[in-house]
């Protein structure tokens, strides 16, 4: 119980505790900021510890604007680790992750320490790797939800329908529809998420993180049980996304659909960064091939 | 797909070829047949979706008429006077439903809606009663100069939603059971209070509270002792406003956000959801509403003590929710009406073969409300466990592009 975090996870007490903005410095952590100015989310030098274990150890990379970025790594490298502390969930015992904001050239804000609503209004949305729809709610409702996150309809608007209630019902609501028909379920908008079949699902939490209006989409994991016809849908989707202007951070255990859409890649083992770069040169890293692809690289 | 306009056929739309996905077609074939449900409500409420808004409106108003004409519901010869209540007066017990469906209305949307187990909830109906008894009664010793009903009411829902301001505040960061505790102990410490401080008068209680203002043209007041007609009309009418104010709550922003917090509250609040806010609104609203009902039950009955404020009426208004069906308005009516009806209709009605020579009858079988509702709440339970009415997500209006969405 001596951890923050831990104490988040097992009670919740942690809970939209006011935790101090840029936070998480440890002793002897000077942040090194990076020069570029097409630097999109910088991570520096991130460590994270449970306890005993160091599930992230001194990770540090820079996502730029407008890649599609790769983060892999065999099970329990902490690529999902590195994930919820980009999101709020996990606050770093070090280090600091800096988002630059909507448009190039915006100041840095330090993302750590703050709360999660607050990180996805900065422009940073996610999917999970085990699937989290609002299963009682419709798939537009479920869109609309992250279409909120953008709206200042008050408790008073909504009882006495005030205009803006309408303005931004009638907009969030076509906002919803369109990235529906984007991610491919449109005619399912008015289904109950839990009636939608898995492949669907994974689309809809694509279009509710889209929905927020994000500069940055972290996606975890999304072909994980996805036939090769499914993942090669998934893979024109994310390259769609991208051709929007959407940053795509991705998480992934498949080689091939990493290799095909990624333009730089970091390799993490054991909570350390191990390789970064291109994917033919990260491909033909000797590290990376000993911890994860265990085959040489014409396994692709 | 032959004929593309036949109804069990839902056609697709020429979508972009990238967006196809190839399980969706048998998928919205499937989903697009709703076979008949065996619970009649259900079929009635998707019968309900289907009717255009005309339709709809002649049935909300024919509900409401219905309503309002229920005390005449007694001179119905056969099936009315079995309906109405005997041992009690009937207009008293459709005052009685009326104000515990407010109540009910109330923690639908804190315990339905936001997905916060409250089992402190007569706790806040406490407080609108006992400010109205504070402020208006001759033996209220905090005023000198008593108030009218009227002018107590909005300060009695008022601390209503300031004491679940208060209470929510702290709590309602924490999860699941530790809000549940903390709500018991708050109801729990409101009854000692009303027991044990002596402002507060214990068992002697308050009486003399003045009833709703409002005169007949020949000078009697409309707000009487012995027709209690108007007060289940004046609670009807609070309840046909609490109705239009919930449901607009519930299809906007706010019923959305209350929604995902209940399903994934990490999730909500990635996606935005100011949890925490929003989680003390809902909690404020219920207690809004408890608070009106208490300063309605205090206007009709004139007399105030702490015997009203036991730990069962916080369970039995949750356990009216629950049977009815939480989330969901029409769940939350049927709830708290049959926990309101059932004892009253029960009382006067006597319980076989407990005939003693003190009391020949045998006992009156409202005693037994309880474990009635213990078993019918089983009962509910293991055959509809989302209750009588379950919770139903409405399908959007989605203006021009019906033909697009696929039927559910």
């Amino acid at each position: 119980m001596s951890d923050p975090n831990e104490l988040d996870e097992l009670t919740g007490v942690r809970e939209d505790a006011p935790v101090p903005t840029g936070g998480g410095v440890s002793v002897g952590f000077q942040p090194t900021y990076s020069q570029d100015p097409n630097v999109l989310l910088e991570v520096d030098d991130v460590t994270l510890r449970f306890g005993g274990v160091v599930a992230l150890d001194h990770v540090a990379f820079d996502i730029k604007r407008g890649e599609i970025f790769g983060l892999i790594g065999p099970n329990g490298a902490g690529k999902t680790t590195c994930f919820n502390a980009m999101t709020g969930v996990y606050r770093p015992t070090s280090g600091e992750i800096r988002f630059h904001g909507r448009n190039p050239g915006d100041k840095a804000t330090v993302v750590t320490g703050k709360r999660k609503h607050e990180i996805t209004r900065l422009g940073v949305a996610r999917t999970f790797q085990n699937i989290r729809l609002f299963p009682e709610m419709t798939a537009l409702e479920n869109v609309m939800v992250g279409a909120d996150a953008h709206h200042k309809t008050s408790v008073l608007s909504a009882l006495f329908r005030l205009p803006r209630f309408w303005r931004e019902e009638r907009s969030g609501k076509d906002v919803a529809y369109e990235l529906l028909k984007f991610v491919g379920i449109g005619p399912r908008a008015n289904t109950v998420a839990r009636n939608l079949s898995y492949g669907e699902q994974r689309r809809l939490e694509i279009a509710r993180a889209l929905a927020t209006n994000p500069t940055l989409l972290c996606l975890d994991e999304p072909a994980a049980g996805f036939n090769p016809i499914e993942k090669a849908d998934l893979l024109n989707l994310i390259r769609s996304i991208r051709d929007t202007g959407v940053t795509v951070l991705l998480i992934e255990h498949d080689m091939r659909l990493v290799m095909g859409v990624c333009d730089r890649l970091v390799v993490l083992e054991f909570g350390r960064k191990i390789a970064e770069g291109v994917p033919a040169v990260v491909r033909n890293d000797p590290e990376v091939t000993r911890a994860y692809l265990g085959e040489p690289a014409d396994a692709s | 797909m032959t004929n593309p306009s036949t109804p069990s056929e839902p056609t697709r739309p020429p979508g972009p070829a990238v967006d196809e996905v190839p399980a969706a077609p048998s998928a919205a074939v499937v989903s697009a047949q709703t076979p008949p449900s065996r619970n009649p409500f259900t079929n009635i409420r998707t019968w309900y979706a289907k009717q255009p808004n005309w339709i709809k409106w002649i049935v909300r108003l024919a509900c409401i008429a219905a309503a309002f004409a229920l005390p005449y519901l007694n001179s119905v010869p056969g099936i009315g006077t079995q309906i109405a209540t005997q041992g009690t007066d009937w207009n008293t017990a459709l005052f009685h439903i009326s104000y515990y469906v407010l109540l009910a209305l109330g923690l639908n949307v804190v315990v339905g809606y936001a997905g916060l187990l409250d089992l402190g909830y007569a706790g806040f109906f406490a407080v609108g009663t006992y400010s109205v008894a504070l402020l208006t009664s001759p033996d209220s010793s905090v005023v000198t100069h008593k108030w009218t009903w009227l002018a107590a009411v909005p300060v009695a829902i008022g601390l209503a939603m300031l004491s679940g301001l208060i209470l929510g505040w702290p709590t309602l960061r924490l999860r699941g059971d530790y809000l549940a505790i903390v709500t018991l102990g708050f109801a729990e410490i409101i009854r000692i209070f009303a027991d044990s401080l002596p402002v507060l008068r214990g068992d002697r209680g308050f009486g003399g509270i003045p009833h709703p203002p409002g005169h007949h043209s020949d000078g009697r007041p409309i707000f009487g002792v012995i027709d209690a007609k108007p007060y289940y009309y004046l609670g009807l009418s609070l309840v046909i406003l609490a109705i239009i104010a919930i449901s607009n709550l519930d299809r906007s922003r706010v019923g959305r956000s209350w929604l995902a917090i209940r399903e994934d509250e990490e999730a909500a609040e990635i996606m935005g959801v100011r949890t925490v806010k929003y989680k003390l609104w809902a909690f404020t609203i219920g207690a809004f509403f408890a608070g009106l009902a208490g300063a309605l039950f205090a206007g009709e009955n004139g007399f105030v003590n702490s015997s009203t404020f036991v730990l069962q009426l916080s369970i039995l208004i949750l356990a009216g929710v629950v049977m009815g069906g939480a989330g969901n308005i029409p769940g939350a009516i049927l709830g708290g009406a049959l926990i309101s009806y059932i004892p009253d209709r029960l009382t006067g009605l006597h319980m076989p073969f407990t005939g003693t020579p003190g009391n020949p009858q045998g006992t009156d079988l409202a005693e037994y409300k309880f474990i009635l509702f213990g078993l019918v709440i089983i009962l509910v339970m293991i055959f509809r466990p989302q209750g009588l009415i379950p919770s139903r997500r409405r399908a959007m209006e989605l203006a021009d592009r019906e033909k697009e969405v696929a039927p559910q």
